[in-house]
């Protein structure tokens, strides 16, 4: 990446917030560029999801090109490189989750909220993804909500648990 | 007999019927191990009590966790530089859910084993890899890190020693294969989570190229009790050759799924029958994982085995996380092995081509025998491939290893399942 391509007007993008918390996990670290996961999940946080603005500024920032940092976003599941809705719906689709049903459960919430894998609703407030095994296998099937875990899912309780999040 | 006595991890969880809380740790006995270790011990006593328990892994290695410390050069580093202890808490094995129990409701059992362990190899930094959904673990780790700090257990000068210990979470960006030592390393330092090249091994040369020591949550959980109560207590808590307890899980159609802290060695039948209820009315048991997605399956006739790395080894699978999947008679073998496979495929790192380019193949394979596509010859086929891309060495890591061993034991003990898919060219379960 050519010093051209990353102007330095772009660093502002980033808040002042956002970089006093970035700078935090720096100082704890041996190098600027070892804080890449955690700034790309600081911006995130904040954004919802990592823009290429976003992604250019980080970079600055880290000292370190935008190429490489884009190959290490978009290795990660949990870093978004699309915007995503207003809630992150993640199905579980690992062993213990399919023994218990999960296949027709992912099913069923792909027809509750009209959205395949991947995908956003239109007023945008819900993106349907699916995750691997969220480590509550004794209460499968499992999903997450932003960060709530929800067990023992059944497809008679999804109209009331999607309408906590409306 | 206090509960703690016989239950060293989650005994003070059911003393205090919930999160044990700092002033409910100490109350417990809670930080005198390390007191002890740190202010009455050197490293190299603490390193030969954790060697003379034998107490292994608890990730899924059973690797002996003293003899690994052993290896990190003692004393300051003859370059003067760091050293560091890494918790690998990212728990993504399938099947998989005791280290989220143990961060969530004893998190200073975990920061008093890493003190512990950080004082044993001489480490000032020490790091907690955690799973990036674990967002209730994560709250309950900082807040217990944070007591730790107030009271003087984590910071500068700990006990009023020498010893310094600066501990930090890592929240992971996601990925499987983050589990991976040498791939966890690589993401500890802001990289993509390809594994490395083995040796040199991360004692040697680890994170940001200093001697590292990674281990388990459970396993860093084991290490206060065995400073406090002694060798021959925690020996003796086993059954069989294997030392201490194990937390042992099940899931599944069985009427009461979950986790219990037993002796290690209890068979798998106890665990089964007697903890988790049996099977739900109306479903019959056929075969299970042991230690989570990567590990063997076994069948009825392992049922009365001891649950320990040794005897599980011998029985041609691995006790893994002792976290157990059950496959009851409405499961069909053929479509919980395409599960288990795309799993695999999904999270390989891409790096070696037999395990990008075979397990997707594999996942393919296992689909079109599943919906009624399988063709004679295709289960040659996938003998043959499970062998070319499990074989230790042809990959850079052990994931395709891991991979292969549920499908390769899912060809052998439900081959008829197999060939009936592709005779009557549709599945029987359906």
């Amino acid at each position: 990446m050519s010093e051209a391509m990353q102007p330095k007007q772009l660093v502002p993008v980033l808040t002042d917030e956002e970089v006093a918390e970035i700078e935090h996990e720096i100082a704890h670290l041996p190098d600027r560029e070892s804080a890449a996961i955690d700034a790309l999940m600081i911006v995130q946080k904040h954004r919802g999801w990592v823009s290429d603005e976003s992604l250019f500024a980080i970079a600055k920032l880290l000292d370190m090109s935008a190429a490489e940092l884009d190959g290490i976003a978009t290795f990660y599941n949990l870093i978004f490189r699309q915007p995503v809705g207003k809630h992150v719906v993640m199905v579980c689709d690992s062993v213990s989750c399919y023994v218990m049903g999960a296949d027709q459960l992912a099913q069923d919430i792909k027809s509750h909220l009209g959205l395949e894998f991947g995908q956003t609703t239109e007023d945008g407030n819900f993106t349907l993804l699916p995750i691997v095994c969220l480590g509550a296998c004794d209460k499968a099937p499992t999903m997450m909500i932003d960060e709530d875990l929800v067990e023992n899912v059944k497809s008679s309780d999804l109209t009331e648990i999607f309408a906590r999040y409306v | 007999m206090s509960l703690q006595e016989t239950k060293p991890l989650t005994g003070r969880i059911e003393e205090v019927g919930g999160v044990v809380e700092f002033a409910d740790y100490v109350a417990g006995g809670g930080y005198e191990a390390a007191r002890k270790a740190v202010t009455t011990m050197s490293p190299a006593d603490v390193i030969s009590q954790v060697k003379d328990a034998n107490l292994c892994g608890r990730g899924g290695a059973g690797f002996p966790t003293g003899t690994k410390w052993g290896f990190v050069p003692q004393g300051d580093a003859h370059d003067g530089g760091v050293k560091y202890l890494v918790c690998n808490g990212d728990e993504m094995e399938p099947g998989t859910f005791k280290d989220r129990y143990l961060i969530t409701y004893n998190p200073h059992l975990l920061v008093e084993g890493m003190i512990i362990g950080a004082y044993a190899i001489g480490a000032e930094k020490a790091f907690v890899f955690l799973r990036g959904e674990y967002h209730t673990p994560k709250q309950a780790l900082a807040q217990a890190i944070a007591d730790a700090e107030a009271k003087g257990y984590l910071g500068k000068n700990i006990f009023g020693t020498d010893f310094n210990l600066d501990l930090r979470i890592h929240s992971s960006g996601g990925r499987y294969i983050c589990g991976e030592e040498t791939a966890l390393l690589n993401a500890l330092e802001g990289k993509r989570a390809q594994p490395r090249t083995k040796p040199p091994f991360p004692p040697a040369s680890g994170a940001w190229g200093r001697p590292t020591i990674v281990n388990n949550v459970e396993t860093f959980c084991n290490v206060p009790p065995i400073i406090t109560r002694g060798t021959n207590w925690y020996r003796d808590l086993g059954i069989t050759d294997d030392c201490g307890t194990k937390i042992y899980g099940v899931s599944g159609r069985v009427k009461n799924p979950g986790l219990w802290e037993l002796p290690i060695g209890t068979t798998i039948r106890e665990i089964i029958e007697t903890h988790a209820g049996g099977m739900q009315d109306g479903f019959k048991l056929r075969g299970l994982l042991p230690g989570g997605a990567s590990t063997d399956f076994l069948v009825e006739e392992h049922f009365d085995l001891a649950m320990d790395f040794q005897t599980i080894r011998a029985a041609g699978s691995r006790m893994g996380t002792g976290t157990m999947i059950l496959m009851d008679d409405s499961i069909c073998p053929v479509d919980m092995s395409r599960n288990l496979q795309h799993f695999f495929a999904q999270e390989s790192c891409g790096f070696c081509t037999p395990c990008r380019e075979g397990l997707p193949w594999i996942e393919q394979l296992l689909l079109d025998i599943e919906e009624g596509r399988g063709k004679p010859g295709d289960l040659d086929i996938l003998d043959q491939n499970a062998q070319y891309i499990g074989a230790p060495g042809n990959t850079f890591c052990l994931h395709a290893t891991g991979a292969i061993e549920p499908l390769q034991s899912a060809l052998k003990y439900f081959r008829e399942d197999f060939e009936k898919h592709i005779t009557d060219g549709k599945c029987p379960y359906k």
